[in-house]
């Protein structure tokens, strides 16, 4: 057994009792997010409901007025390098100087320390994350000139380069083209496949019980979360959307589990 | 050519010329850093508040030497820094107008210093007005050493950080998610931006350094997609601006800031204009280039359906008013001329025009490459 992973620590991800307000406006009230190793999670909500704000709190990103984040059950600070993290595409400026390779190769500061900077092991390193997400042709383009699915595919890239255990990820799926999506959808299935844990903030109703085990349903609170089948309920899905649920159609499972809050 | 063999044996003129390339040099450098992270505001404002502190630190020691005052325009500039992030954070006043208040607020209790200093009637306090608009042909060689070698710890910061500023600069989420310590690192080269400031306060004055921040940061942009370029040739447009305008400022007797920066705004033009791949100039000639290509194709592909229509023939003329009626009929005409050229098109006798053998085969295999475009995901 890997030193990180304690035998007894069936959460990958364990966050507790997360509170967080801007301005006296809460948005996390009490939540908990508990992610089993080895699965892919959405988090589901919609527009304001905290889902950015509970991906950057459990990063460190955001510090919560209460609750803890555990990673493999020990602090995250320790933990550190078990995660990557995939932001959204539109949090960066794309025109920045650079190249796909040289955006990848950035996975790699974090394993290097201060001062030293990335040789050619890291390069090749950032290579074969590239490879790995059909972009090895892009290395050398400038990234302005990538499309919007082409940018996202660096961004996973670069988190691979991470070589970690927990991927974190901001709407990976937003605004991409049909190829990227498959893409996307191929990394997740290998990453479970090599028994890395995935949260990731989706958007589309539609496809989150195809793409994904697990869901949480968030709407400041913590509306329900588990197993997709179990959970995203068109019940659920009304509580957390507050009664404006359109399209979901049979795709939600109308069994109707009640949401645990 | 007076000028040039002056420069190496007139003291005055080397001096300048020594001086003004090593702040160039350094504004340049830490300056492209500020234009990525949209910071040329902030530069400015810490420019003007730099103002108060050259005066006080004049009134409080009564000394002159210039790394006493470099120290005191350092110290206020980046107050006015520490200012304007602690109001944004604490307050919902917005970015912009905390710039412009701390801008206003420490340039004018500089100037109130400054008219206070130029009332005494103590000695040496000549010269600091020049803090203003800047004055190269009072640099003296204590100046030169001072301003290189606080010129050369900001440079080495950004060389043993490189990495480390190059993610704060474009993802400093993604920063602070491998544990660097984006707020420090944050500060770090803000205050290095400071320093840059400070080295050219002198020659180029608080009101117009700004420039020699931004104009050739932004100049050098144009010209390159590696960030280590970037650096680089902004390091060379601020050395190129500082000389330039130096040597042209004291030899023709007009103030130094505005000349340097008159030569900075040349660089700037030039590279807005002609640069490859992002300039006008460039873009305007690339959009007007696939526009004739467009149209080539699409009269070709006019002439190719036309003659599909009659496939016994396929060369056999057609009479073009329909496509000038669709089409325009400049476009067409510019379009069949030159297709004809290419041989890719032939005239009739009678006016009617058709495409030649090569010209379909060419229409065929544009009209296959549309249907399945490898280029298209």
């Amino acid at each position: 057994m890997t030193a990180w992973l304690r035998t007894g620590d069936p959460f990958a991800v364990q966050a507790t009792d997360l509170t967080l307000a801007y301005q006296q406006r809460p948005v996390l009230w009490d939540v908990d997010l508990e992610v089993p190793k080895g699965v892919l999670m959405a988090i589901v909500g919609p527009n304001g409901a905290g889902k950015t704000t509970l991906l950057r709190t459990v990063l460190g990103l955001l510090r919560p007025a209460a609750g803890e984040v555990r990673i493999f059950g020990r602090p995250y600070s320790e933990q550190r390098r078990l995660v990557a993290y995939v932001p959204q595409r539109g949090s960066v400026d794309w025109d920045f100087p650079t190249t796909a390779l040289d955006i990848v190769t950035m996975g790699t500061y974090g394993g290097l320390g201060w001062v030293k900077r990335p040789g050619a092991f890291e390069r090749s390193r950032a290579t074969a994350a590239l490879a790995q997400v059909g972009m090895q042709a892009y290395a050398e383009r400038q990234i302005s000139q990538l499309s919007g699915g082409q940018q996202q595919r660096v961004f996973l890239a670069r988190a691979l380069v991470q070589d970690a255990q927990i991927f974190l990820m901001d709407e990976p799926f937003q605004g991409v083209d049909a190829t990227t999506e498959r893409a996307i959808v191929d990394l997740l299935h290998a990453l479970r496949a090599d028994g890395k844990t995935v949260v990731a903030v989706h958007h589309d109703l539609q496809t989150v019980a195809e793409y994904f085990d697990e869901v949480t349903l968030l709407n400041v609170r913590r509306i329900a979360a588990g197993p997709v089948e179990k959970v995203f309920t068109e019940a659920n899905l009304r509580l957390t959307y507050g009664g404006r649920v359109a399209g979901i159609g049979g795709r939600a499972n109308g069994a109707g589990h009640e949401a645990h809050l | 050519m007076d000028v040039l063999s002056d420069l190496f044996l007139d003291y005055t003129l080397r001096t300048v010329a020594l001086g003004s390339a090593a702040l160039g040099i350094v504004s340049g450098a830490l300056g492209a850093f500020a234009v990525l992270r949209r910071q040329a505001l902030l530069g400015d404002a810490m420019s003007h508040a730099a103002l108060p502190g050259v005066a006080l630190a004049f009134l409080i020691t009564g000394s002159r030497a210039p790394l006493v005052l470099m120290i005191g325009a350092a110290l206020t500039g980046w107050l006015a820094a520490a200012a304007i992030v602690y109001i944004v954070r604490a307050s919902r006043i917005k970015t912009d107008t905390a710039m412009a208040l701390m801008l206003s607020v420490f340039f004018g209790a500089g100037l109130v210093v400054l008219t206070f200093i130029q009332r005494q009637p103590a000695a040496g306090k000549a010269g600091l007005d020049k803090f203003l608009f800047g004055q190269a042909a009072a640099m003296l060689e204590s100046d030169v050493i001072t301003m290189a070698s606080v010129g050369a710890v900001g440079l080495l910061g950004v060389l043993v950080l490189w990495k480390e500023f190059k993610l704060l600069s474009f993802d400093p989420d993604f920063a602070a998610s491998l544990g660097m310590p984006t707020r420090r690192l944050d500060m770090l080269l803000t205050s290095l931006l400071v320093i840059a400031i400070v080295v050219g306060l002198k020659t180029v004055g608080v009101v117009l350094m700004s420039a020699m921040v931004v104009a050739p940061g932004a100049a050098a942009r144009q010209w390159t997609n590696r960030l280590g370029v970037m650096v680089t040739l902004s390091a060379l447009f601020g050395a190129a601006a500082g000389v330039l305008g130096a040597l042209l400022s004291t030899t023709a007797e007009t103030s130094t800031g505005p000349t340097i920066v008159l030569v900075a705004t040349g660089l700037v033009v030039v590279s807005l204009l002609f640069a490859p791949a992002r300039g006008l100039v460039w873009t305007r000639m690339h959009a007007w280039r696939s526009q004739r290509i467009l149209a080539l194709e699409a009269v070709m592909s006019d002439l190719a359906a036309l003659a599909a229509q009659h496939s016994s023939d396929a060369t056999r003329p057609h009479d073009v008013a329909a496509l000038h009626a669709v089409r325009g009929r400049a476009l067409v005409d510019r379009a069949l001329s030159e297709l004809a050229a290419d041989g890719l098109a032939q005239r009739h006798d009678g006016g009617g025009w058709s495409l030649t053998p090569r010209g379909l085969a060419e229409a065929d295999r544009l009209a296959r490459m549309r249907r399945t475009p490898d280029d298209y995901l």
